[in-house]
C-alpha cells in the first residue's frame, strides 16, 4: 500500500525528467504519450512504491506536481 | 491511492501565486525553480499585495506573466536603479530584482554595484549559468575559462575574453550589503536552502538591513546543448568550482 | 509655502517648482550648465518636509532608470541633464514612452556635438522633438524662455506627462538656466496620498490587491500584430496631443509684415530685433513656440498669405527651420540666422538677416 501518491498536470509537464531522477523510489517515468505540446510527459509507473516526500514537487520547474501523502 | 487524494494530504502542490501560464523555459530549466521559490516566498511571508518585483532583460524577461504580483520590466542592467527608486519611493513595499549574469554582471554591473553600496533595502535574485540564454548561448562575463559558447566556440579563451566575473564576490566588502549568499537549485536540499536564504533575503529588505544577494548557480539546457540531469550534473563538476555555493556574507 | 516672489536662476527655479507643485522624485547625475538643479533640491532637503526623495544617482542612464521605476508606481518624478547626459538617458525615454509612463526630464542644453561646451546651445532639438531614442515615439516637449517659465513648466510637463501617460520635456538651453530673474513661486501643493495614486492612476504598480489582475509594465511584445496595436494606440495618443497641446506666444504679429519665429534663449534675443526693428519702422513680429512637440503648427500656418517672409533664429545649424517650413507649407520664403558651438547670435546679427531677407522677397 502506498503511503503517497502524485498528480501531475500533464498539459503543463514538458518532460525534463527531474522529478524521475530526484524520486528516491523510482516511482516517476516519462511515458509513451505526449501532450498537447509534443513532450513525453511524466507518470508514475509503481506508484505503490510513492512515499509522498515530494522530491518531485520540489525539482519540478513547472510546479506540476501536487503531491499527497497519507498522514 | 485515491483515497489518498484528498485536500487535507496535500504536501506540495503549485504555489498559489504561480499562475496557470506555461512557461516559456526550456524543459528543466532552473527560472522555473527559482520563481517557484520566490512566489512562495511571497505567499508566505504574506507579501503578495505588497511586493513589487523588476524582471530583467534575458530569458526571465517574462518573469511578470508568471508571477501573479505586480511588475516592472526593466531596461537591460537596470533592474537595481529601478528597484531603487520604487523602494525609495514606498519604503513600505517589499522590492526585489530578479537578474541574470549578463544583465547583471555585465550590462548592468554598474547598477548593480552603486545600488548594493548605497544599501539599497532591495532583494536582488541573481541567475549565474555562465551563459546568454535567450539570444542563442553567447558568452557572458561568468562564462567559465575553455567553456564553449556561440562566441567562443573554441572555449572562453582568458587572453581573449579575460576572467569568468565572481561580481558577487566583489559584492561582499561593500558595506552596503547585509546579505551575500550563493545557493544552487539542483537538489531537494539545495532548493529548500536556496528558499530558505531567499525568505531571509526578503526579511532583510523589509527590516531595512540594506541590500542582500542570493546568487543561484544555474543552468541552461539549451545553452549547454545537454539534457537537465546532465546540466545539473555539469554544473556541480565545472561550475562549482568557479563558483561554490555558500553564504559569503551574512550579517 | 505661501506664493512667494523670489529671484532666481531657471535652474534654481526648476527645484523650487518640482518641490511646490509636489513631486515625488528628483533622481539625477552633475553636468554643467544643469547643476544647480540637484544642488538646490540637496539644499532643500524636501525629503523632511514634503516628502520628495532626491537621489544622486551613479549615472544618468541610472537616474533615468530611477525615473522609470518611480513612474511605474505612479509617483511624479523627474530627472534633468544637458546634452551629452540626455543623449545617454535616450534608452529609458524610449522605455517610458513603450510603457506609456508619465514622467519629466528636464534639458538645459550646451552646444555639440559630442562633450561640445559648457556654453548654450539648441542643437537637441531634433533629438528631442523627432525621437531621440529607438522606435516610434514622441515626447511632449516645451521650450521655456525665462525663469519664470522655467517653474511654471515643471508642473505643465507633470500635467501633460500624466494627462497623456508620456514622458514630458522642458528643453531649455544654458542661457535659461543659468539666467537670474524675478520668479514667482506657486504655493505648495500636497503630494499625492498612495490611496490617491491608486486611485487616479489605477495602472500605477503598488502592489497587487487581491481584487485585480496584477499591474505589469513591459514595453515588449513579441506578436508584432499585438506590437502593431500598441503603437497605433501611442499615434492615436500624439494625434490627439497634437490637436490639443499646441501653445505659442505672439509679439507684435497683428501687423507684421516679417515673422521671426524662435524658442528659448534665441526667443530673448530676438525679442530685442523686434523692439529695434519696430522703431526703424520695420513690421516684424515675433512668434515663439512654447510645445515644440507638438509644433505649434495650426497657428503658424496662418502666417503663410499674411507675411512676406519668415526668420527663424536658433543656437544650431538650422533645425526648427524644418518644422516652420513645413508649417507655412512653404508658402512663403523662411530664411535662417543662428550660430553654434555654444556662441549666441547677437540682436544685430540678427537684425542684419532680417534686413537681408528683406531685400530677397
Amino acid at each position: 500500500m502506498a503511503k503517497g501518491t502524485v498528480e501531475i498536470d500533464t498539459a503543463r509537464c514538458k518532460g525534463c525528467e527531474l522529478c524521475v531522477v530526484a524520486c528516491p523510489t523510482d516511482v516517476l517515468a516519462l511515458g509513451k504519450e505526449v501532450n498537447g505540446k509534443g513532450y513525453h510527459f511524466a507518470t508514475m509507473v509503481k506508484p505503490d512504491e510513492c512515499i509522498g516526500c515530494a522530491s518531485c514537487g520540489y525539482v519540478c520547474p513547472d510546479a506540476c506536481i501536487t503531491v499527497y501523502k497519507q498522514k | 491511492m485515491e483515497n489518498i487524494k484528498k485536500s487535507e494530504n496535500i504536501v506540495f502542490e503549485k504555489p498559489r501565486l504561480i499562475n496557470d501560464t506555461p512557461m516559456h523555459y526550456c524543459p528543466g530549466c532552473t527560472h522555473g525553480v527559482a520563481h517557484n521559490l520566490i512566489a512562495s516566498v511571497i505567499d508566505e511571508m504574506g507579501l503578495a499585495e505588497t511586493t513589487i518585483g523588476i524582471a530583467p532583460v534575458g530569458c526571465a524577461v517574462f518573469a511578470y506573466k508568471y508571477v501573479d504580483i505586480d511588475w516592472i520590466e526593466a531596461a537591460h542592467g537596470r533592474a537595481p536603479a529601478v528597484a531603487t527608486a520604487v523602494k525609495r519611493l514606498s519604503p513600505d513595499k517589499m522590492v526585489f530584482t530578479y537578474q541574470g549574469d549578463g544583465d547583471l554582471a555585465a550590462i548592468g554591473t554598474a547598477e548593480t554595484i552603486h545600488a548594493c553600496n548605497r544599501g539599497e533595502n532591495i532583494a536582488i535574485i541573481y541567475i549565474n549559468n555562465a551563459i546568454y540564454g535567450m539570444t542563442g548561448g553567447q558568452m557572458s562575463p561568468t562564462t567559465i575559462v575553455d567553456m564553449k559558447t556561440a562566441t567562443c566556440p573554441y572555449g572562453r579563451n582568458v587572453a581573449l575574453n579575460g576572467y569568468p566575473l565572481k561580481i558577487t564576490d566583489i559584492l561582499v566588502p561593500l558595506e552596503g550589503t547585509c546579505l551575500v549568499t550563493r545557493e544552487s537549485a539542483h537538489t531537494v536540499a539545495a532548493i529548500k536552502r536556496t528558499k530558505k536564504m531567499i525568505r531571509k533575503a526578503f526579511e532583510n529588505s523589509l527590516a531595512g538591513k540594506g541590500t542582500s544577494i542570493v546568487e543561484i548557480v544555474s543552468t541552461c539546457t539549451a545553452g549547454w546543448k545537454m539534457t537537465a540531469d546532465q546540466a545539473n550534473k555539469w554544473m556541480v563538476e565545472n561550475l562549482f568550482p568557479a563558483y561554490p555555493p555558500g553564504t559569503l556574507k551574512d550579517i | 509655502m505661501a506664493e512667494e516672489t523670489r529671484l532666481l536662476k531657471g535652474n534654481e527655479a526648476i527645484a523650487h517648482a518640482a518641490i511646490r507643485y509636489g513631486a515625488d522624485g528628483y533622481f539625477g547625475y552633475p553636468i554643467t550648465p544643469q547643476s544647480e538643479i540637484m544642488e538646490t533640491l540637496m539644499d532643500e532637503q524636501p525629503w523632511e518636509t514634503t516628502g520628495m526623495v532626491v537621489l544622486q544617482a551613479e549615472s544618468e542612464v541610472a537616474a533615468i532608470n530611477m525615473v522609470y521605476g518611480g513612474a511605474g508606481c505612479g509617483k511624479k518624478c523627474m530627472t534633468s541633464s544637458s546634452s551629452p547626459g540626455i543623449s545617454l538617458k535616450q534608452e529609458g525615454i524610449s522605455y517610458l514612452a513603450g510603457t506609456e509612463l508619465p514622467a519629466l526630464i528636464v534639458n538645459v542644453m550646451r552646444g555639440g556635438p559630442g562633450l561640445g561646451t559648457i556654453q548654450p546651445g539648441q542643437a537637441d532639438y531634433f533629438q528631442a522633438v523627432k525621437g531621440g531614442g529607438h522606435g516610434d515615439y514622441r515626447v511632449l516637449t516645451l521650450a521655456p524662455a525665462s525663469a519664470q517659465e522655467m517653474a511654471d513648466h515643471v508642473a505643465l510637463g507633470f500635467d501633460l506627462a500624466f494627462k497623456y501617460r508620456n514622458p514630458a520635456m522642458i528643453l531649455a538651453d544654458g542661457l535659461i538656466g543659468q539666467l537670474m530673474e524675478k520668479v514667482t513661486l506657486a504655493p505648495q501643493k500636497p503630494r499625492r496620498t498612495e490611496a490617491e495614486i491608486r486611485k487616479e492612476c489605477p495602472w500605477a504598480a503598488l502592489g497587487k490587491p487581491a481584487d485585480r489582475a496584477p499591474n505589469i509594465h513591459t514595453s515588449l511584445e513579441l506578436d508584432p500584430t499585438v506590437c502593431e496595436q500598441h503603437n497605433l494606440r501611442f499615434q492615436a495618443k500624439y494625434k490627439a496631443a497634437e490637436e490639443n497641446e499646441q501653445r505659442y506666444e505672439e509679439l507684435c504679429c497683428e501687423d507684421a509684415e516679417y515673422l521671426i519665429v524662435a524658442f528659448g534663449a534665441a526667443a530673448r534675443i530676438s525679442q530685442k530685433v523686434v523692439e529695434t526693428a519696430r522703431k526703424e519702422g520695420v513690421k516684424v513680429g515675433l512668434f515663439r513656440p512654447i510645445t515644440l512637440w507638438p509644433y505649434p503648427i495650426t497657428r503658424l500656418n496662418t502666417y503663410k498669405n499674411k507675411v512676406k517672409g519668415i526668420l527663424t533664429v536658433e543656437l544650431n545649424a538650422g533645425q526648427m527651420i524644418e518644422d516652420v517650413k513645413l508649417a507655412v507649407e512653404c508658402k512663403v520664403p523662411v530664411a535662417f540666422c543662428g550660430r553654434m558651438g555654444g556662441s549666441i547670435p547677437t540682436p544685430q546679427e540678427v537684425y542684419d538677416a532680417l534686413k537681408e531677407l528683406s531685400l530677397r522677397v
